[in-house]
């Protein structure tokens, strides 16, 4: 579904991102893992088509149509949609607003807002009224985005780091949104530290240094990013032989 | 009660896209105050509520009283219009809210036709002790921009009074608004102070809230909220002073440009004569916030679409 071909950004002179390549497949969770600062939010601002994140070589390949050079709505309405881990905040917009946004462009048909809601924990009731602004905690706007998100019905959503922030009691929530996405045909890109959460995916990448490590089975990929990357001291200057290697 | 048929049928209708219900405005319970130009058209009171109206050559004036402990239910309406191309309607009032009472008013300005008209309103509000006082003012202007707006007030809010204004004026163009409001606030008293504004075309906006919080524990805020397009040029001042112990005072202040020729600035002064008090502020000027606009374009909205859901909420 989504494929990445030496994907390279660079930002004030120095590499981000470098020869990323990467497959997520339909309906596949897909698990990013990766230490601060090795390019996992960069790398789902370059899917997304951000400004400012143009890569400066690869290609970025969705259902087989290139989009590299699409902008952000073109892509949103091809079917891929982005959880950002720290959301944006609408002074005078309702919750209720918000997710009707998002369902726009999908049919505005099932599921409702209020659904969206209650798949994340929040009560509908208290929530659909409420101004997405700086009211709500951060816990509480990082799910009304998961909410928004499962309302767009995407084909791929990028979700960074959807665990952040949020209650542990509400873990299971977030779990079972990335659940329901993909029972729903949607394949994840997730972004996370969480390694219960990375637990739901069918596969996982490890990043490191801006590139892709190794990609397979989750747990594999998790016992190689504590082993190998959790101390990892390459932040954006990779020696990707050495890492692999050890 | 003073009732002009056909005539009050065309201003109510002119009040529509300022937000007023037509219907409310010629309903037989109305409570409140309209004038066409200098025509007192409809003027009603109701228990606990007075209003004495009195047509002057160039607008008219209001006495708005409310007596101590009334609370009243339902908002007053006050509409004022001048719906020919040109004139001048200069609106004089006092409103005089008793102590412990409740009212909130509902006040649709309309110029739907206008090419020269000035529109002057002056006002003298006192908000007495624990009383409550809710002001929410839309405006329209129509859509070639010839109105001159100078709303200029003085509020008094009496010991555990509130006083909370909102001036809004969104649709069609604002033409030139000068708008001036000065509060001074007695112990215990609050009052918020919110003024909204979308420029477009030549449109020359002045913004200017003062808040004197002259009792202890008084609290303001001067909240405003501009979006400036085209060739509009905005200035928002907004100015609290903390004259007294643990007075707490705020000015909020965002304007988004949204067009490569508007200008924008923003002037906040805090003072602060006792070392208890204490004032923040905080202001935003110039392009839309690119977080924003991203995120609604990653659910598939057009740049377009996503700054137009910006500024509507922002401006709501």
């Amino acid at each position: 579904m989504l494929q990445l071909h030496g994907i390279e950004l660079s930002a004030g002179g120095k590499a981000i991102l470098h020869g990323v390549n990467l497959q997520v497949r339909e309906a596949e969770i897909h698990s990013v893992l990766g230490a601060n600062g090795t390019g996992k939010s960069t790398l789902a601002a370059v899917i997304m088509g951000l400004s400012g994140y143009r890569p400066t070589a690869g290609r970025i390949l969705f259902r087989g149509e290139d989009i590299t050079d699409l902008p952000v709505w073109e892509r949103a309405r091809r079917g891929i949609t982005l959880a950002w881990q720290e959301p944006a905040r609408f002074e005078g917009l309702t919750v209720a607003e918000y997710l009707d946004l998002a369902r726009r462009h999908s049919g505005n048909g099932e599921p409702s807002p209020a659904e969206c809601l209650r798949k994340v924990g929040l009560l509908p009731e208290r929530y659909l009224r409420r101004a997405v602004d700086s009211t709500l905690s951060g816990g509480e706007r990082r799910r009304v985005e998961l909410a928004s998100v499962l309302a767009m019905k995407p084909r791929l959503a990028i979700l960074d780091e959807p665990d952040s922030g949020i209650d542990p009691l509400a873990i299971e929530n977030i779990v079972d949104v990335i659940r329901t996405l993909s029972r729903n045909g949607a394949a994840v890109l997730l972004i996370t530290h969480h390694e219960h959460v990375a637990a739901v995916a069918d596969r996982a990448s490890s990043l490191c240094g801006g590139t892709i490590l190794k990609t397979g089975d989750p747990a594999a990929i998790a016992r190689f990013y504590r082993n190998h990357c959790l101390e990892c001291l390459h932040v954006n200057e990779p020696k990707v032989e050495e890492v692999v290697g050890g | 009660m003073v009732d002009s048929g056909p005539e009050l049928v065309e201003l109510s209708q002119a009040m529509q896209p300022a937000g007023a219900d037509p219907a409310a405005l010629l309903h037989a319970r109305f409570a409140g105050l309209a004038v066409s130009h200098n025509r007192i058209l409809r003027s009603r009171g109701a228990d606990g509520l007075r209003i004495e109206g009195e047509e002057t050559p160039t607008g008219a004036k209001a006495r708005i009283t409310v007596a101590p402990g009334v609370q009243l239910p339902g908002p007053i309406h006050l509409c004022f219009g001048v719906l020919p191309k040109e004139g001048v309607q200069e609106i004089l009032s006092e409103f005089d809210i008793g102590d412990g009472a409740r009212v909130s008013f509902l006040a649709h300005c309309s110029f739907p036709n206008a090419e020269r008209v000035r529109h002057l309103m002056q006002a003298r509000i006192r908000v007495g002790k624990g009383a409550q006082m809710e002001y929410a003012e839309t405006h329209y202007h129509g859509p070639q921009g010839g109105v001159e707006v100078l709303p200029v007030a003085h509020i008094t809010v009496e010991e555990g009074g509130l006083y909370r204004s909102t001036f809004k004026l969104i649709e069609g163009a604002a033409g030139v608004v000068r708008l001036d409001y000065t509060a001074e606030l007695a112990e215990d008293a609050v009052c918020e102070l919110d003024a909204k504004v979308y420029g477009k075309a030549h449109d020359s906006i002045v913004v200017k809230e003062t808040i004197l919080l002259n009792g202890a524990n008084a609290r303001g805020l001067a909240k405003t909220r501009i979006v400036a397009s085209e060739r509009c040029v905005s200035e928002v001042i907004g100015e609290v002073v903390g004259n007294a112990p643990f007075a707490r005072g705020h000015v909020d202040c965002i304007e988004i440009l949204t067009g490569p020729e508007a200008r924008a600035s923003a002037v906040p002064k805090l003072q602060v004569n006792d070392q208890r008090a204490k004032l923040t502020h905080e202001a935003a000027i110039g392009s839309m916030d690119k977080k924003q606009i991203e995120t609604l374009t990653a659910r598939g909205l057009s740049e377009a679409e996503a700054v137009d859901v910006v500024v509507r909420g922002m401006l709501r």
